[in-house]
Protein backbone atom coordinates (compact mmCIF):
# COMPACT_ATOMS: atom_id res chain seq x y z
CA UNK A 1 0.00 0.00 0.00
CA UNK A 2 1.13 3.65 -0.81
CA UNK A 3 2.07 6.20 1.77
CA UNK A 4 -0.38 8.18 0.65
CA UNK A 5 -3.38 5.50 1.22
CA UNK A 6 -1.91 4.63 4.60
CA UNK A 7 -2.02 8.97 5.71
CA UNK A 8 -5.18 8.87 4.55
CA UNK A 9 -6.38 5.92 6.42
CA UNK A 10 -4.79 7.59 9.39
CA UNK A 11 -6.69 10.71 8.81
CA UNK A 12 -10.24 8.34 8.42
CA UNK A 13 -9.02 6.93 12.55
CA UNK A 14 -8.60 10.40 13.49
CA UNK A 15 -12.18 11.31 12.55
CA UNK A 16 -13.63 8.04 14.03
CA UNK A 17 -11.66 8.71 17.24
CA UNK A 18 -12.74 12.66 17.65
CA UNK A 19 -15.70 11.61 19.67
CA UNK A 20 -12.76 11.33 22.42
CA UNK A 21 -12.34 15.37 22.03
CA UNK A 22 -15.87 16.56 23.38
CA UNK A 23 -15.98 12.83 25.79
CA UNK A 24 -12.17 13.81 27.73
CA UNK A 25 -13.45 17.12 28.45
CA UNK A 26 -16.41 15.97 30.26
CA UNK A 27 -15.24 13.01 31.64
CA UNK A 28 -12.36 15.42 33.32
CA UNK A 29 -15.34 18.39 34.00
CA UNK A 30 -13.16 20.80 31.48
CA UNK A 31 -15.56 23.38 30.61
CA UNK A 32 -14.45 24.71 26.89
CA UNK A 33 -11.46 26.25 25.34
CA UNK A 34 -10.48 30.26 27.24
CA UNK A 35 -11.71 32.56 25.86
CA UNK A 36 -14.39 31.13 23.52
CA UNK A 37 -17.37 31.76 25.37
CA UNK A 38 -20.95 32.37 24.39
CA UNK A 39 -22.62 35.55 25.16
CA UNK A 40 -24.48 33.84 28.12
CA UNK A 41 -21.14 32.13 29.57
CA UNK A 42 -19.61 36.04 29.32
CA UNK A 43 -22.21 37.28 31.15
CA UNK A 44 -21.94 34.87 34.13
CA UNK A 45 -17.81 35.61 34.35
CA UNK A 46 -17.40 38.95 33.33
CA UNK A 47 -21.08 40.39 35.48
CA UNK A 48 -22.40 41.99 31.68
CA UNK A 49 -22.05 41.36 27.88
CA UNK A 50 -19.69 44.48 26.16
CA UNK A 51 -22.06 46.56 23.70
CA UNK A 52 -19.42 45.60 20.87
CA UNK A 53 -19.06 41.98 21.75
CA UNK A 54 -22.72 41.46 21.63
CA UNK A 55 -23.41 43.29 18.40
CA UNK A 56 -20.26 41.40 16.25
CA UNK A 57 -21.48 37.98 18.01
CA UNK A 58 -24.06 37.31 15.53
CA UNK A 59 -21.60 38.31 12.45
CA UNK A 60 -22.01 34.62 10.81
CA UNK A 61 -24.53 32.06 11.32
CA UNK A 62 -22.45 28.73 10.39
CA UNK A 63 -24.41 25.67 8.99
CA UNK A 64 -23.50 23.51 11.91
CA UNK A 65 -22.13 25.40 14.72
CA UNK A 66 -20.33 23.77 17.50
CA UNK A 67 -19.60 20.51 14.95
CA UNK A 68 -22.92 19.23 15.78
CA UNK A 69 -26.07 18.00 13.11
CA UNK A 70 -28.74 20.27 13.06
CA UNK A 71 -31.38 19.43 15.53
CA UNK A 72 -29.12 16.58 17.35
CA UNK A 73 -30.38 15.53 20.43
CA UNK A 74 -28.26 15.20 23.74
CA UNK A 75 -26.55 12.44 24.90
CA UNK A 76 -22.94 11.05 24.79
CA UNK A 77 -24.03 8.49 21.83
CA UNK A 78 -25.79 11.16 19.20
CA UNK A 79 -23.32 14.05 20.50
CA UNK A 80 -20.07 11.45 19.39
CA UNK A 81 -22.02 10.67 16.23
CA UNK A 82 -22.80 13.82 15.14
CA UNK A 83 -18.65 14.67 16.00
CA UNK A 84 -17.83 11.89 13.98
CA UNK A 85 -19.98 12.90 11.07
CA UNK A 86 -18.88 16.56 11.15
CA UNK A 87 -15.28 15.15 11.09
CA UNK A 88 -15.59 13.75 8.01
CA UNK A 89 -17.74 16.71 6.61
CA UNK A 90 -14.82 19.13 7.44
CA UNK A 91 -11.71 16.56 6.64
CA UNK A 92 -13.42 15.95 3.43
CA UNK A 93 -14.38 19.84 2.32
CA UNK A 94 -10.84 20.86 3.88
CA UNK A 95 -9.05 18.69 1.59
CA UNK A 96 -11.24 19.67 -1.44
CA UNK A 97 -10.69 23.04 -1.11
CA UNK A 98 -6.73 22.84 -0.49
CA UNK A 99 -6.94 20.39 -3.65
CA UNK A 100 -8.22 23.11 -5.83
CA UNK A 101 -6.31 26.11 -4.35
CA UNK A 102 -3.38 24.09 -5.10
CA UNK A 103 -4.27 22.91 -8.76
CA UNK A 104 -4.44 26.77 -9.24
CA UNK A 105 -1.35 27.65 -7.31
CA UNK A 106 1.01 24.83 -9.52
CA UNK A 107 2.34 25.81 -12.35
CA UNK A 108 3.34 22.92 -15.30
CA UNK A 109 6.96 24.60 -15.48
CA UNK A 110 7.73 23.23 -11.72
CA UNK A 111 7.41 19.63 -12.71
CA UNK A 112 10.00 19.73 -14.88
CA UNK B 1 -7.29 29.37 20.11
CA UNK B 2 -10.11 30.04 18.08
CA UNK B 3 -11.20 33.86 18.86
CA UNK B 4 -15.17 33.94 18.10
CA UNK B 5 -16.60 37.39 16.64
CA UNK B 6 -17.01 39.96 18.99
CA UNK B 7 -14.05 39.63 21.17
CA UNK B 8 -11.95 41.79 19.05
CA UNK B 9 -12.76 44.96 18.13
CA UNK B 10 -12.11 46.61 14.59
CA UNK B 11 -8.70 48.26 15.09
CA UNK B 12 -7.26 44.56 16.42
CA UNK B 13 -9.17 42.35 13.39
CA UNK B 14 -9.00 44.67 10.97
CA UNK B 15 -4.95 45.37 11.68
CA UNK B 16 -4.49 41.28 12.09
CA UNK B 17 -6.30 41.19 8.84
CA UNK B 18 -3.85 43.63 7.00
CA UNK B 19 -1.04 41.55 8.34
CA UNK B 20 -2.13 38.20 7.93
CA UNK B 21 -2.61 39.12 3.78
CA UNK B 22 0.51 39.80 2.64
CA UNK B 23 2.02 36.42 4.34
CA UNK B 24 -1.10 34.80 2.39
CA UNK B 25 0.18 36.31 -0.81
CA UNK B 26 4.40 35.41 0.20
CA UNK B 27 3.12 31.91 0.64
CA UNK B 28 0.83 31.64 -2.41
CA UNK B 29 3.59 33.27 -4.36
CA UNK B 30 6.26 30.96 -3.14
CA UNK B 31 4.22 27.81 -3.56
CA UNK B 32 3.50 28.68 -6.95
CA UNK B 33 7.27 29.32 -7.94
CA UNK B 34 8.12 25.65 -6.39
CA UNK B 35 4.59 23.65 -5.76
CA UNK B 36 5.00 20.42 -8.19
CA UNK B 37 1.15 18.50 -9.38
CA UNK B 38 2.35 15.45 -7.50
CA UNK B 39 2.58 17.74 -4.02
CA UNK B 40 -0.89 19.01 -4.52
CA UNK B 41 -2.55 15.61 -2.51
CA UNK B 42 0.33 16.32 0.30
CA UNK B 43 -1.23 19.82 0.56
CA UNK B 44 -4.79 18.46 1.27
CA UNK B 45 -3.80 15.75 3.53
CA UNK B 46 -1.83 18.15 5.49
CA UNK B 47 -4.53 20.91 5.51
CA UNK B 48 -7.37 17.75 6.69
CA UNK B 49 -4.89 16.48 9.25
CA UNK B 50 -5.13 19.91 10.44
CA UNK B 51 -8.70 20.43 10.74
CA UNK B 52 -9.10 16.77 12.21
CA UNK B 53 -6.03 17.61 14.85
CA UNK B 54 -8.03 20.55 16.05
CA UNK B 55 -10.84 18.47 17.08
CA UNK B 56 -8.95 16.47 19.59
CA UNK B 57 -9.74 18.92 22.84
CA UNK B 58 -7.02 17.91 25.22
CA UNK B 59 -8.92 18.98 28.80
CA UNK B 60 -7.07 20.25 32.06
CA UNK B 61 -9.11 18.88 35.10
CA UNK B 62 -11.85 20.80 36.15
CA UNK B 63 -10.43 23.45 33.59
CA UNK B 64 -10.42 24.91 30.24
CA UNK B 65 -9.27 22.79 26.85
CA UNK B 66 -6.91 23.28 23.69
CA UNK B 67 -5.53 21.07 21.17
CA UNK B 68 -2.44 20.76 18.79
CA UNK B 69 -3.04 22.48 15.46
CA UNK B 70 -0.18 21.20 13.33
CA UNK B 71 1.43 23.56 12.01
CA UNK B 72 5.04 22.88 12.85
CA UNK B 73 4.68 19.41 11.62
CA UNK B 74 3.21 20.82 8.67
CA UNK B 75 5.68 23.46 7.93
CA UNK B 76 8.48 20.27 8.65
CA UNK B 77 7.20 17.77 6.34
CA UNK B 78 6.18 20.19 3.34
CA UNK B 79 7.90 24.28 4.12
CA UNK B 80 6.15 26.70 6.33
CA UNK B 81 4.60 28.44 3.30
CA UNK B 82 2.19 24.94 2.54
CA UNK B 83 1.86 25.00 6.38
CA UNK B 84 0.34 29.05 6.38
CA UNK B 85 -1.28 27.84 3.45
CA UNK B 86 -2.91 24.57 4.96
CA UNK B 87 -3.29 25.67 8.41
CA UNK B 88 -5.59 29.00 7.20
CA UNK B 89 -7.19 26.45 5.29
CA UNK B 90 -8.88 24.29 7.57
CA UNK B 91 -9.56 27.31 9.48
CA UNK B 92 -11.52 29.08 6.67
CA UNK B 93 -13.57 26.01 6.85
CA UNK B 94 -13.55 25.51 10.76
CA UNK B 95 -15.34 29.12 10.82
CA UNK B 96 -17.10 28.87 7.73
CA UNK B 97 -19.14 25.87 8.23
CA UNK B 98 -19.04 25.06 12.18
CA UNK B 99 -18.51 28.74 13.60
CA UNK B 100 -15.22 27.64 15.50
CA UNK B 101 -13.71 30.56 15.25
CA UNK B 102 -15.70 34.44 14.06
CA UNK B 103 -14.94 35.45 10.45
CA UNK B 104 -14.02 39.35 11.24
CA UNK B 105 -11.46 37.18 13.80
CA UNK B 106 -10.15 34.73 11.21
CA UNK B 107 -6.81 37.39 9.95
CA UNK B 108 -5.97 37.46 13.81
CA UNK B 109 -6.73 33.14 13.74
CA UNK B 110 -5.04 32.69 10.62
CA UNK B 111 -2.04 34.63 12.04
CA UNK B 112 -1.67 33.31 15.11
CA UNK B 113 -2.07 30.07 14.52
CA UNK B 114 -1.06 29.49 10.75
CA UNK B 115 1.50 32.48 10.29
CA UNK B 116 3.21 32.14 13.65
CA UNK B 117 2.76 28.27 14.12
CA UNK B 118 4.21 27.58 10.89
CA UNK B 119 7.10 29.70 10.38
CA UNK B 120 7.93 29.63 14.01
CA UNK B 121 7.79 26.23 14.68
CA UNK B 122 9.99 25.64 11.05
CA UNK B 123 12.42 28.35 12.47
CA UNK B 124 13.44 26.14 15.49
CA UNK B 125 13.32 23.03 13.97
CA UNK B 126 15.78 23.71 11.43
CA UNK B 127 17.37 25.49 14.22
CA UNK B 128 17.82 22.33 15.95
CA UNK B 129 18.03 20.06 13.58
CA UNK B 130 20.52 21.31 11.95
CA UNK B 131 22.53 18.95 9.74
CA UNK B 132 21.69 15.89 11.70
CA UNK B 133 20.57 12.43 9.91
CA UNK B 134 17.01 12.63 8.43
CA UNK B 135 16.68 9.27 10.39
CA UNK B 136 18.03 10.55 13.84
CA UNK B 137 16.38 11.31 17.31
CA UNK B 138 17.63 14.55 17.38
CA UNK B 139 15.18 14.84 14.36
CA UNK B 140 11.86 14.07 16.79
CA UNK B 141 13.42 16.39 19.44
CA UNK B 142 13.83 18.95 16.90
CA UNK B 143 10.21 18.84 16.09
CA UNK B 144 9.12 18.14 19.92
CA UNK B 145 10.63 21.22 21.04
CA UNK B 146 9.62 23.70 17.76
CA UNK B 147 6.23 22.59 18.37
CA UNK B 148 6.10 23.05 21.93
CA UNK B 149 7.53 26.46 21.67
CA UNK B 150 5.71 27.62 18.79
CA UNK B 151 2.36 26.81 19.99
CA UNK B 152 2.86 28.15 23.22
CA UNK B 153 3.98 31.77 21.30
CA UNK B 154 1.16 31.10 19.24
CA UNK B 155 -0.98 31.20 22.47
CA UNK B 156 0.75 34.27 24.09
CA UNK B 157 0.19 35.86 20.79
CA UNK B 158 -3.15 35.55 21.03
CA UNK B 159 -3.30 36.29 25.24
CA UNK B 160 -2.24 39.43 24.26
CA UNK B 161 -4.47 40.69 21.15
CA UNK B 162 -7.70 39.53 23.82
CA UNK B 163 -6.05 41.51 26.92
CA UNK B 164 -5.39 44.47 24.84
CA UNK B 165 -8.63 45.00 24.12
CA UNK B 166 -10.19 46.67 27.15
CA UNK B 167 -6.86 49.22 26.72
CA UNK B 168 -8.26 50.16 23.13
CA UNK B 169 -11.88 50.42 23.01
CA UNK B 170 -14.26 50.99 26.08
CA UNK B 171 -17.88 52.99 25.85
CA UNK B 172 -18.43 56.41 26.96
CA UNK B 173 -18.93 54.91 30.78
CA UNK B 174 -15.78 53.43 30.56
CA UNK B 175 -17.26 49.88 29.61
CA UNK B 176 -14.94 47.41 27.92
CA UNK B 177 -16.51 47.16 24.12
CA UNK B 178 -14.90 43.29 23.22
CA UNK B 179 -13.31 41.28 25.44
CA UNK B 180 -13.57 42.40 29.03
CA UNK B 181 -10.57 40.94 30.63
CA UNK B 182 -7.09 42.83 30.70
CA UNK B 183 -3.27 41.77 30.07
CA UNK B 184 -2.94 40.59 33.56
CA UNK B 185 -5.48 38.30 33.12
CA UNK B 186 -5.59 36.83 29.77
CA UNK B 187 -1.81 36.35 29.08
CA UNK B 188 -1.09 34.26 32.31
CA UNK B 189 -4.69 32.32 30.92
CA UNK B 190 -3.16 31.61 27.90
CA UNK B 191 -0.32 31.20 28.35
CA UNK B 192 -0.10 28.85 31.47
CA UNK B 193 -2.55 26.62 30.00
CA UNK B 194 -0.21 25.62 26.78
CA UNK B 195 2.63 25.70 28.52
CA UNK B 196 1.59 23.23 31.00
CA UNK B 197 -0.65 20.86 28.86
CA UNK B 198 -1.56 21.60 25.30
CA UNK B 199 2.22 22.60 24.09
CA UNK B 200 3.12 19.10 24.98
CA UNK B 201 -0.21 17.78 22.93
CA UNK B 202 1.56 19.63 19.78
CA UNK B 203 4.87 18.19 20.83
CA UNK B 204 3.45 14.98 21.10
CA UNK B 205 1.63 14.55 18.00
CA UNK B 206 4.81 16.52 15.81
CA UNK B 207 6.93 13.59 17.19
CA UNK B 208 4.94 10.41 16.58
CA UNK B 209 4.41 12.13 12.93
CA UNK B 210 8.15 11.99 12.38
CA UNK B 211 8.80 8.96 13.49
CA UNK B 212 6.50 7.31 11.19
CA UNK B 213 7.71 9.53 8.30
CA UNK B 214 11.78 8.42 9.38
CA UNK B 215 10.77 5.04 9.19
CA UNK B 216 8.14 4.87 6.35
CA UNK B 217 8.87 7.78 4.18
CA UNK B 218 11.83 9.01 5.30
CA UNK B 219 12.35 11.36 1.64
CA UNK B 220 9.79 13.33 2.98
CA UNK B 221 11.90 14.68 5.88
CA UNK B 222 14.07 15.62 3.05
CA UNK B 223 18.14 16.52 3.94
Amino acid sequence: MSTMKKLWIGIGILALLSPLGVILPKMFGAKGAWGEWGLKEIEKIAGFVPAGMKRLAETWKAPLPDYALPGQGKGPAVESFGYVLTAIIGVVLTAGLMYLLTKLLVRRKNDK
Amino acid sequence: MHIPDGYLGPATYGALYAITIPFWAIASWKLNKTLKTKQAPYLALGAAFSFVIMMFNVPIVGGTTGHATGATLIAILLGPWAAIICVSTALIIQALLFGDGGITTLGANCFNMAVVGGLVGYGIYRLIAARTDVNSTRRRVAGAIAAYISLNISALITGVEFGIQPLLERSATGQPLYSPFPLSVAVPAMAGEHLLVFGFAEALVTALVIKYFQKNDPEMLGS
